[in-house]
């Protein structure tokens, strides 16, 4: 081996920093441009991606110390297992999204110029990198940033509409809240490690070595926690994600929704599990509570939506509670010394992040095939796209089965070993703790099913059926490029569910390390095709049987009936009968969510309005229907809406000491110094 | 992996393939009875199934693959699960590839490709089975899994064949929450199954149906496909539910003697479960559609209770 890991992670990421030079000198050709700016990411992330892979397979650490920086502040990066998963989620997705790339920017030939794109597009997987691999305070938040300020561009891309002007700067202003946070919580440790003598403290290891009075410690996992949640979109932080997500580049979304979520999940494992180290319980209840809530609510919220993107963006919100949920449990059993436990539950957790990270990369990029080919992200207006878009369909409908937590799909797993995490927690003495289980484990169970009636919704009405738009308009199958990513990304998802038990094989150290136990995956001959994760007799599923059975038992039951089979033929509808049916008459994503809106209805802000126009003759036979629906987050109106107001009064009222006279400004000054003098003497 | 473990299995499959059908020709004879009508005879879902496997498939002119995927799906998984489910005997060589929450997953795949199916020909009553299926189904799916969770918490197993070993070896006592978890599972089978008070097989009428309203256009084989699956999945809605609260009977080791009992014990408990099936049917009504909330909403609400009292009386 020539090369360590972490060089070629350090090389890869100065290869995507050399894309904004090429990005620069190529900007005459932007084919060219496209092509060369997917290759160069695409190759760098899959060499981060293979780094980070190996990191766990060895199971080593490293470090580097680089001369960079504020005098005396060098910045420190290392890479132990957990950031080598992290990479290798980040590497793998942004890899496949690079090949997709290729084929997705080529739509705005000729409309506009891609060069401001592909500039911060490498940017932000820079710094994507950049936060995993960190290892001192200044580094992660400089690092942070350049990944939330590439984002913010990337969202602002067709910054010509003002709803992407708008979410951008939503985000912009949600993101800084939580780096503040962030910072302070970092503060926080930095100076207690130290006992605030010297800047030394701002190390990742002098935190890890530092023993923290518990208060000090809460008030640090409570600020990072915020600023981690504001970053991963955790209810009731989430308001900024439906809004930015789908007005971004799709390429651009597949990443923000599947990795950069993804880093706030990798901040908080990292700081609760490897720099503080002291739990009280309640801190394993507080997230797995949000975890919940976050759930819950993202997947209803998601039934209500009729843009294709924007549904996916609320799933995000769902899956990152599914994954705090794991990440709860491992928390609230180590706090409770149970390592075995802890094990299994953060297992699940990180096992979902790297599924998530999958399915709704490949969903994203087939929202985005769609939206390339009918420049439509409107599912009310779409319809019957499987018989035009072949490839599209199958592979999103790929997406879909695994989001869904349907074997043997990957987001099975994850939810299995969850479920498997909560069945274990009877063996928790705190009583208030197991009065949490059973609604944990409920709430995490209607989530799964809700999951998949949207699911349904979001492929029956966008790729079945007939269309449903006023205008036809020319749809095309998406190209090589983009299919190929897509491609990659489902076949991952579908390996990551038959073979959970090599990927769990592999990424036991992690739980190792952070929680001092590991799973016992698997026993006797042909282990790896069971998956057992406490005990064979407590608990069993094997992906390689379940898939192999529908091969064969499907195969069988083929073959037998076409030994002899009728023949097909085609006819028109039959539909009872009814001879007049049009493509207005099918169930459109307003409809198919109503029953779920009315029984769940209170948890929204849904006014709804039915006009009838009565005809002259008979008020019996209207002539014409409207239906106006409007579906709002009520956070919105309960949180936001007064500290929006809030603050714009205190503004205002600020305001007025600007009176533009210079008088008064000195004035000002004079009692500033005034005042000064009084007190500091 | 031994031989006498394949021949149980062939012969559970076997079995559900061969009494799913006469079950459902059991409860429509009792339910004729029971109402003063002269039956058809047991044998009639069998002749039905002949019928259709021998005419000719008609499909829609839009139909696309998962239209044509579906009936396949729907069979295969339900035939899948008849080799998981310990049936006759808990010495299965495939019951370790699912325990209970994988085989709630795997309906639920079965469940996922229907409802796709019945919006694939873009007509309103496809949709709107579809959008009732699958509203529905997110109710039942969470109360039918607390439901077996507070059964495996008891067990200390999710896997069917160690809890029907628990119960069978007299390790499980009579709890609360075992009670609070049947009935559960009890509303819940009748509603994933298609039963009355939620559904009705046997109508046709627009406003209320909800499964067949997906399947409307299904013709020929694809269509016999389906009811045998839709026979063979409320034959093993009961056999879950006879291995999870009331196993005994199954035979734990796989010698001929005791499989040719537990066989003759699953006519008995098949006859019963029929008998019940239909005082419950000629009894009540089929709800209104967004009454199935109540009923659903008291399902989830007494499995949820059932896993409560587990917590914090056990």
């Amino acid at each position: 081996m020539i090369f360590s890991p972490i060089e070629v992670a350090c090389a890869s990421v100065v290869l995507l920093l050399l894309v904004v030079f090429v990005a620069a000198m190529l900007k005459g050709s932007q084919r060219l441009l496209i092509y060369a700016g997917s290759l160069l990411t695409s190759v760098s992330s899959l060499c981060v991606a293979a780094a980070g892979a190996m990191t766990v397979g060895s199971g080593m650490t490293e470090r580097i110390v680089l001369m960079l920086g504020l005098p005396d502040l060098p910045f420190h990066l290392r890479l132990d297992p957990l950031a080598g998963f992290f990479l290798t989620v980040v590497g793998m997705l942004s890899f496949f999204v690079s090949v997709y790339s290729a084929g997705y920017l080529k739509g705005f030939l000729g409309h506009r110029s891609v060069t401001r794109l592909v500039v911060f597009y490498s940017l932000f997987i820079a710094g994507m990198f950049m936060v995993v691999l960190a290892d001192d305070a200044l580094i992660f938040l400089i690092s942070w940033e350049v990944m939330a300020a590439a984002s913010y561009f990337l969202v602002m891309f067709e910054d010509e509409r003002q709803e992407n002007r708008r979410a951008a700067f939503l985000y912009m202003v949600v993101a800084h809240v939580g780096a503040i946070a962030i910072l302070l919580s970092f503060g926080v440790m930095a100076g207690l490690a130290t006992g605030f003598t010297s800047f030394s403290g701002y190390t990742f290891d002098a935190m890890r070595q530092a023993k923290f009075p518990l208060e000090w410690a809460t008030a640090a996992f409570l600020l990072s926690f915020f600023g981690f949640a504001a970053k991963a979109g955790v209810v009731p932080l989430h308001v900024w994600l439906p809004e930015a997500h789908p007005v971004a580049p799709s390429n651009v979304s597949a990443l923000m929704s599947g990795v950069m979520l993804k880093t706030a999940i990798y901040g908080i494992v990292r700081i609760t599990f490897d720099l503080l180290k002291v739990y009280p319980w309640w801190w394993g209840a507080i997230v797995l509570v949000f975890g919940l809530v976050s759930a819950v609510m993202g997947v209803l919220y998601a039934l209500m939506q009729h843009d294709l993107k924007r549904l996916l963006a609320y799933h995000s919100v769902e899956n990152i509670g599914i994954i705090l949920i794991g990440i709860g449990l491992a928390m609230l059993f180590t706090s409770f010394n149970l390592p075995m436990l802890a094990a299994l539950a953060l297992i699940a957790g990180l096992y979902h992040t790297m599924n998530h990270a999958m399915f709704k990369g490949l969903l994203f990029m087939g929202a985005g095939a769609v939206l390339h080919a009918t420049n439509e992200r409107n599912m009310e207006e779409m319809g019957g796209l499987i018989h035009r878009m072949p490839w599209t369909a199958a592979l999103f409908l790929v997406g879909c089965v695994s989001i869904s937590a349907l074997p043997p799909f990957n987001g099975f797993v994850s939810e299995w070993l969850t479920f498997q995490a909560f069945l274990l927690s009877p063996s928790l003495p705190s009583p208030v703790v197991k009065l949490l289980m059973p609604m944990g484990a409920a709430l995490l169970a209607l989530t799964g099913a809700l999951a998949a009636a949207c699911f349904v919704k979001a492929f029956g009405v966008t790729f079945l059926g007939h269309w449903r738009g006023h205008h036809n308009p020319h749809v095309h199958e998406a190209d090589w490029f983009m299919r190929s990513g897509m491609i990659m990304a489902a076949m991952t998802c579908l390996l990551l569910g038959v073979f959970p038990t090599v990927v769990i094989d592999w990424m036991d150290v992690l739980s190792e390390q952070l929680v001092g136990s590991k799973l016992s995956t698997s026993a006797g001959v042909f282990g790896w095709m069971w998956l057992t994760p406490i005990a064979p007799e407590r608990a069993s599923y094997s992906g390689p049987v379940v898939f192999i059975g529908f091969i064969l038992i499907f195969a069988a039951v083929y073959v037998v009936l076409h030994v002899k089979a009728g023949k097909i033929s085609r006819g028109p509808i039959w539909d009872c009968g009814f001879e007049k049916i049009n493509a207005r008459m099918q169930y459109n994503a307003t409809s198919f969510a109503m029953p779920i809106r009315r029984i769940f209805g209170f948890l929204f802000d849904v006014r709804e309005q039915v006009g009838l126009s009565p005809q002259s003759a008979h008020p019996a036979f209207p002539k014409r229907l409207n239906y106006r629906l409007r579906v709002r987050d009520r956070f919105w109106g309960w949180i936001y809406k007064p500290i929006i107001e809030t603050s714009f009064w205190v503004s205002r009222r600020i305001g007025n000491l600007q009176r533009g006279r210079i008088q008064v400004y000195l004035i000002y000054s004079f009692i500033t110094i005034l005042v000064l003098l009084v007190f500091v003497r | 992996m031994n031989f006498r473990g394949v021949f149980i299995e062939i012969l559970q499959v076997a079995a559900l393939l061969g009494l799913g059908p006469l079950f459902i020709g059991w409860v429509r004879m009792l339910k004729c009875w029971s109402q003063g009508r002269s039956s058809a005879g047991l044998l009639q879902p069998y002749r039905d199934l002949a019928k259709l496997f021998s005419k000719d498939v008609v499909l829609a002119e839009n139909a696309s693959w998962i239209f044509r995927f579906t009936p396949y799906l729907v069979f295969v998984i339900a035939v899948l699960a008849g080799g998981i489910i310990p049936i006759l005997s808990v010495d299965l060589p495939l019951a370790p590839t699912a325990d209970v929450i994988v085989l709630v997953g795997l309906f639920a795949i079965a469940r996922f490709f229907t409802a796709l199916a019945g919006m694939d020909i873009g007509t309103a009553f496809g949709g709107m089975g579809s959008s009732r299926e699958m509203t529905i189904a997110s109710l039942a799916e969470p109360a039918m899994l607390m439901s077996i969770f507070t059964v495996s918490l008891a067990n200390k197993s999710t896997s069917l064949a160690q809890i029907v070993q628990v119960i069978c070896s007299g390790q499980s006592i009579l709890r609360p929450s075992i009670a609070f978890a049947f009935l559960a599972f009890v509303f819940i089978a009748l509603t994933e199954t298609g039963r009355i008070p939620v559904d009705n097989p046997a109508t046709h009428l627009e406003l209320t149906m909800i499964h067949e309203a997906m399947i409307l256009e299904y013709s020929g084989r694809h269509l016999a496909l389906i009811e045998w699956a839709g026979m063979m999945k409320l034959f093993l809605f009961i056999m879950l539910g006879i291995a999870s609260f009331a196993p005994w009977g199954i035979a734990e080791t796989g010698n001929i003697a005791g499989v040719v009992q537990a066989f003759v014990y699953m006519i008995l408990k098949l006859g019963i479960v029929g008998v019940g099936l239909i005082l419950i049917e000629t009894g009540l009504a089929k709800m209104r559609l967004f009454r199935l909330t109540e009923f659903l909403g008291a399902a989830f609400l007494l499995a949820t209770l059932g896993m409560l009292s587990f917590y914090i009386l056990e």
